[in-house]
């Protein structure tokens, strides 16, 4: 993701679209959508209908209170409509952005993969299912697809904002090509395997801009429980007034309570604040996922990410970096540690992988031993096979080995040489730690042995105690053996490992977890991890992976990072926090808005209420405005926390409780009782009261 | 300081007998032998010869639900027609006629949702065929199948992606045979020896000690010199024209022990007396007063431990109950240190000796001598915490804010301790939504003792927990429009306004207990408090089912270090915070316009 993209979080155009949405959302079907604000703006009508039906002198309250209070109403609902508005103007920014790349492009169809010439030349919305699509340097991918026959370089910055160019080729885990991203060089065949509309671009393009956004089911949930609230905050409002006559009639006076006043109090007890920010907190949500370079399917995935307990990490990438390198050279026999440095060096000299590339490098960082040039002394490289497991060197009548233990025993044992007990023991101590040993061997003699080790990232064992902590598991996947699994594993502190790991082992263990009530999650991206990222309750396809896999999947990552589960994990969790700790901020809202409003409505019943007026409001009137301004403002001053989302910290459970609980709850208990008492002050000093 | 130690040791028998019986009945209902199998178990098998039931039947939640329905359909019926024909059937010796059909109605409602409101006075107007075959039938089988609910929803929780909840017509056999009858028979013996009358003799008349004076309307005349010679009556000197001399006193006879017993373990409450347990026949001392008291809430104590024991996590009970149980404690508190302060206005300045030398002290109006405020406030704050209903002493002449602490009680819901199984699993319910809220603030999406909480168990949880609210809200706010309803009031202004919303929140919390000088027999408030006993009884019913169904489906969740706990002192405080916000939230507004009106205008 750009810099750029980041801080668009709230630029210019964002915001004055969002302000000219707020205003089209008053339509009562959008209301209709969310039932909590759909109380709000049928009072704002039925107070605006009060003040109307006052100019002609049928009053219920005072003219002027009930067309502020009317006006206050409809300020409300323009601030959640706001609220909901601002949280989808980033997506509604990037699925602009994405519009721009999805144009319809001329596809240069071929009947065959052995036809490479006959082109038929057609637009690309026409392409069907199976279509085959030759692509050369410069051009468009027409289509989502599968590369069948060739190679080529792919800029797909236009959905994934990475300017590198990537290697898409046939064959591999590498196969899958989206439509709109650009060939660099070379050229690819690729057979279509999305039709028009339904493409991967299509699809990131409803997600983003939240047009396919369905509500969650937690999401639903809630909005059943802030349903129920106001449903009972409705009959407590109306029957108050059957009460109120009652009491006023036993009291021998008239009754002191209007509608206005009774619409207010309604407004200011139903939990309008949760239900203003709830839809801006999904779709800042699903945004914050946009923004990490993950694209969910479904809003379901992201809650089922907060609640993963089990993380299936791969190796390579997430707890290692990349690849083993060499460590130490270990002679044996009196052999110097210099001429096994040198030996090593010369067989690795054309090793191109990084394994070798770091024996060259750590000889000369430790000897000083020059690279030589491969043209000298008329050098013969033995390349690796799978067949001999060594690569080396024969030059100048020499002829230098390197490879896995048994290959080089064999080697060496066959050629009339003798393996030393010493070097046995060696292997064995760096495969018990968790290394890789090779054994360099020059003219059938074992000369030592080169220690590759896995260089373990930095911090990901705080992350993982972490993690642990928060109750979360985390697994290594490796296709290691069990003891260098094993080492690696301690190293890291993980807390399991599958070592061996094949397609089946991991589904096998998916499946395990699962059974014991466990939610699992995993990264996958080659066609034999489809089954278990089916399997698992979050799965996560590297974009860079295959169709196949992007298809099992729940999410994508545009990035291909492995280490990318634990930012959805966190994302998924800090979602669920914004909700559950908003809800209870404005529930407990509802504490200080009653002190304000039940000694202004009935102190001139029982005048002995007024030892309620704890905030010492100024009059019965000032009292009920102050607490509906409060309702409407603090929805606009709670909306960069639900675009934000609160604070994460990966605390056990317990902490985490004890910490929100006392911010939101009990700050939700005390705010009010200032800002009440603040903005009765604000409307006595500018005497509008 | 004696009275302290009075409330502190009620409570702790109170547990020390609870945690052996909620053991006991974990075993009935696993099917375990006990103690009492060999006599008992014979006698549930030959329920089941006769009736057909199937004993290993697997109910989905709609059947159970049915079968609940149907049979306190049934009960209904039978009750209202058992009334209505009363006349006309035997076992009618004082020639009762026919009850009228709002009352009957409103007495079948009220006996099959455990509410026992009594608009009616026993003695006057049931017949002792209704009340054998009719109220005490439905004593047993209300409070049997309000625990029969409660093992369907245990068995949701138990189960893991499974179908049935059990059968409901043998656990209602069950909790009869092996918990109800057994306990009860002990209950009414010790009664029995402790005074409660148990007989079958017709009424007694007995000479007064001291003859008294009433005057033409049949009032008590004060001061009154009688001189029985002369049969003259003089007050201050003047002698009263048309006054009555009464020499002699009726007393009522019967089977009560046995009808206390049930009454108070059942959380029914309906009294075999008018007065209920105030009277010295139904509850003559400081025993009987202690045994009955602890049985108001022994069961639904009990039955937290065996909710802890049927699932496994005996913790999860213990802290179901302390929820429920400082929440007890507290309410206690206030109402006890409220009727011993008592007010100004009954102080009068001081010429009135409300000290406790010597003396119970404090607002003994309404109150027993013989049981003080220590024995009455805790019935007080006991019966309306369960959903019993029965008295000591009359709330409706506590101190404001003392009364307004049983209604409350009530208004919460009925959750603490609350009715026999009706209290826990609505408190369940309540402890549903607090793991919604919780769940989220610690970012996972919320589940219960390992089952997940989705939409489905979210319409139901809130419809459970909301269900007495809505009754209450609805009923009092019409009833208050009803110009009629002015004219039951014994009081005006907020204390009149205290009575009607009492009614309702009696009626809401399915509890039966009186603001006693309220006139409920008229067509309107016998009608519209049936209604909103049936509505608050069997909606949590029908939604504790549909929970209990669907999470018996579910898998179970395993728990980490990121699942919220449910059996710390935070859950428990959480709990508590949930029940009194929806409560208070809910009430605060009509609360404000009676007691605590009342309160304030009586410091003022």
């Amino acid at each position: 993701m750009t810099a750029q993209k980041k801080n668009a979080f709230v630029n210019k155009k964002i915001f004055g679209r969002a302000v000219k949405d707020s205003f089209l959302k008053l339509s009562p079907r959008t209301q209709a959508k969310n039932p909590v604000m759909l109380l709000v703006y049928l009072s704002a009508i039925l107070t605006t209908g009060l003040w109307m039906t006052s100019l002609f002198g049928i009053q219920d309250a005072p003219a002027g209170y009930t067309l502020a209070i009317a006006v206050i109403l409809w300020f409300t609902t323009l601030f959640a409509n706001f609220a909901e508005a601002i949280a989808e103007g980033r997506g509604k920014a990037q699925a602009d952005a994405l519009r721009a790349s999805k144009k319809d492009v001329e596809a240069h169809k071929i009947p065959s993969t052995g036809q490479k010439d006959s082109v038929t030349n057609v637009p690309s919305a026409s392409l069907k299912k199976g279509d085959l699509v030759i692509v050369k340097a410069g051009e468009q991918i027409p289509s989502d697809g599968e590369v069948i026959e060739g190679a080529a370089s792919v800029d797909e910055s236009a959905i994934t904002g990475e300017s590198a160019p990537v290697i898409r080729e046939s064959g591999g885990d590498r196969s899958a090509v989206t439509g709109g991203t650009t060939v660099l060089s070379d050229w690819i065949i690729i057979r279509v395997v999305s039709e028009a509309g339904e493409s991967f671009l299509d699809k990131m393009i409803a997600m983003v801009e939240g047009a396919s956004r369905k509500k969650t089911p937690n999401e639903i949930a809630l909005q059943i429980f802030l349903i129920a609230l106001s449903i009972i905050f409705i009959l407590v409002t109306v029957s108050l007034y059957p009460f109120s006559v009652f009491s006023a009639k036993q009291a021998g006076i008239d009754n002191p309570t209007s509608v206005t006043t009774l619409v207010a109090l309604l407004v200011c007890l139903a939990p309008t604040t949760i239900g203003a920010l709830l839809s801006a907190i999904g779709i800042a949500g699903m945004s914050r996922l946009n923004q990490a370079n993950v694209l969910a399917m479904s809003g379901r995935a992201i809650e089922a990410a907060g609640d993963v307990d089990v993380l299936l990490l791969d190796k390579t990438g997430t707890i290692t970096l990349g690849n083993r390198q060499a460590d130490a050279f270990l002679p044996v026999g009196g052999v110097s540690e210099k001429d096994l440095a040198d030996a090593a060096q010369l067989s690795s000299l054309s090793d191109e992988t990084p394994e070798g590339r770091s024996i060259v490098i750590l000889a000369k960082e430790k000897f000083g031993i020059r690279e030589r040039r491969l043209s000298d002394a008329k050098m013969e490289f033995i390349p690796f096979t799978a067949k001999t497991r060594m690569s080396g060197v024969n030059f100048g009548g020499n002829e230098i080995r390197k490879g896995a233990a048994d290959a080089v025993r064999d080697y060496v044992i066959q050629k009339g040489g003798t393996y030393p007990g010493e070097c046995d023991a060696l292997v064995r101590t760096i495969a018990s730690q968790g290394g890789t040993p090779l054994v360099v061997a020059k003219n059938h003699q074992v000369l030592g042995v080169v220690h590759l080790k896995d260089i373990i990232k930095k911090g990901v064992k705080e992350k993982f105690s972490a993690l642990r902590k928060m109750g979360i598991k985390t697994i290594m996947i490796t296709g290691d053996n069990p003891m260098t699994a094993a080492a690696i594993a301690a190293e890291a502190g993980v807390d399991d490992f599958l070592a061996e790991a094949t397609p089946e082992g991991k589904l096998q263990m998916i499946r395990d977890y699962q059974k014991k009530g466990h939610l699992v999650a995993m990264t996958g991206d080659g066609t034999n991890d489809a089954p278990a990222l089916a399997q698992a309750d979050v799965a996560v396809a590297m974009n860079s992976g295959t169709q196949a896999a992007k298809e099992a999947g729940n999410m994508v990552d545009l990035d291909s990072s492995p280490t990318k589960l634990i930012d959805i994990v966190r994302i998924g969790k800090q979602l669920l926090m914004t909700r559950g700790s908003l809800t209870t901020f404005s529930i407990a809202n509802d504490v200080a808005k009653y002190f304000a409003i039940i000694p202004a409505m009935f102190v001139g019943l029982y005048p002995g209420l007024s030892s309620l007026n704890i905030m010492g409001l100024h009059s019965p009137m000032s009292a009920v405005l102050s607490a509906i301004i409060y309702n409407a403002l603090i929805i606009i001053a709670l909306i960069p926390l639900a675009l934000k989302g609160v604070k994460y910290r990966e605390y056990p459970a317990g902490k985490l409780l004890s910490r929100n609980l006392l911010v939101y709850g009990l700050g939700g208990l005390v705010t009010p009782f200032l800002c009440i008492k603040g903005i009765d002050l604000l409307l006595v000093w500018f005497g509008l009261v | 300081m004696s009275n302290v130690i009075q409330y502190i040791l009620y409570l702790a028998i109170l547990v020390v007998l609870a945690i052996p019986l909620g053991a006991y009945i974990k075993k009935v209902m696993e099917g375990e032998k006990t103690f009492l199998s060999p006599i008992l178990t014979p006698c549930e098998n030959a329920v089941y010869k006769i009736m057909r039931v199937k004993k290993d039947e697997e109910m989905g939640w709609k059947k159970y639900c049915a079968s609940v329905l149907i049979f306190s359909g049934s009960g209904l019926v039978f009750l209202f027609l058992l009334q209505l024909l009363q006349g006309v059937l035997p076992g009618n010796p004082q020639g009762l006629s026919g009850v009228k059909w709002d009352l009957s109605f409103n007495t079948a409602a009220s006996f099959i949702t455990n509410t026992n409101w009594q608009a009616y006075s026993g003695e006057s107007t049931l017949s002792y065929l209704s009340q054998a075959l009719g109220l005490t039938v439905q004593n047993f089988v209300s409070a049997a199948t309000g625990i029969a609910v409660l093992f369907a929803l245990i068995r949701g929780f138990q189960k893991v992606k499974s179908k049935g909840l059990g059968s409901f017509w043998v656990d209602l056999t069950r909790i009869t045979i092996h918990v109800l009858l057994p306990l009860n028979l002990v209950i009414a013996v010790a009664l029995a020896g402790g005074g409660v009358i148990q007989n079958l003799s017709p009424g007694q008349t007995v000479p007064l000690l001291e003859p008294v004076a009433v005057n033409a309307e049949g009032e008590i005349l004060d001061h009154a010199e009688i001189d029985l010679a002369s049969q003259t009556v003089t007050v201050d000197g003047v002698k009263v024209e048309g006054a009555e001399i009464v020499t002699e006193q009726f007393v009522p006879m019967g089977p009560a022990a046995s009808q206390v017993a049930i009454k108070q373990t059942g959380t029914n409450g309906g009294g075999y007396m008018g007065v209920n347990s105030a009277h010295p026949m139904e509850n003559p001392n400081a025993f009987t007063n202690l045994l009955e008291m602890i049985s108001l809430l022994l069961i639904p104590a009990a039955l937290c431990f065996t909710f802890g024991s049927c699932i496994k996590n005996k913790k999860q009970g213990v802290a179901i109950f302390m929820a429920m149980f400082l929440c007890l404690a507290a309410a206690l508190a206030i109402v006890a240190v409220n009727e011993q302060a008592a007010t100004l206005q009954l102080a009068q300045e001081g010429s009135v000796n409300l000290s406790m030398i010597d003396q119970a002290g404090g607002n003994m109006e309404g109150k027993e001598t013989r049981f003080g405020i220590a024995s009455s406030a805790t019935w007080a704050a006991f019966t309306t915490a369960a959903s019993n209903g029965s008295v000591n002493s009359m709330h409706d002449s506590y101190t404001p804010l003392g009364g307004m602490i049983p209604m409350l009680l009530m208004q919460l819901g009925e959750v603490i301790f609350g009715g026999v199984g009706c209290g826990l699993y609505g408190m369940l319910a309540f402890a549903i939504l607090t793991v919604f809220i919780a769940g989220l603030m610690v970012g996972r999406t919320p589940e219960f003792l390992g089952k997940k909480i989705e939409p489905y168990e979210m319409k139901w949880a809130v419809l459970v927990c909301l269900a007495t609210p809505i009754a209450i809200l609805l009923g009092s706010g019409i009833a208050a429009a009803v110009p009629e309803v002015a004219d039951s009031l014994n009081n005006s202004g907020a204390h009149g306004f205290s009575e009607l919303l009492y009614a309702y929140t009696s009626a809401g919390g399915n509890n039966g207990s009186a603001f006693a000088g309220f006139n409920a027999n008229t067509v309107f408030l016998n009608l519209s408090l049936g209604i909103v006993m049936l509505f608050a009884r069997f909606l949590p019913i029908a939604g504790t089912l549909a929970i209990a169904g669907s999470l018996v489906g579910k898998k179970k969740v395993a728990a980490t270090s990121g699942t919220l706990s449910t059996t710390n002192a935070m859950f428990v405080f959480l709990l508590i915070l949930i029940v009194l916000l929806v409560g208070a939230l809910s009430f605060f507004p009509a609360l404000a316009l009676g007691p605590i009106a009342e309160f304030f205008s009586s410091i003022a």
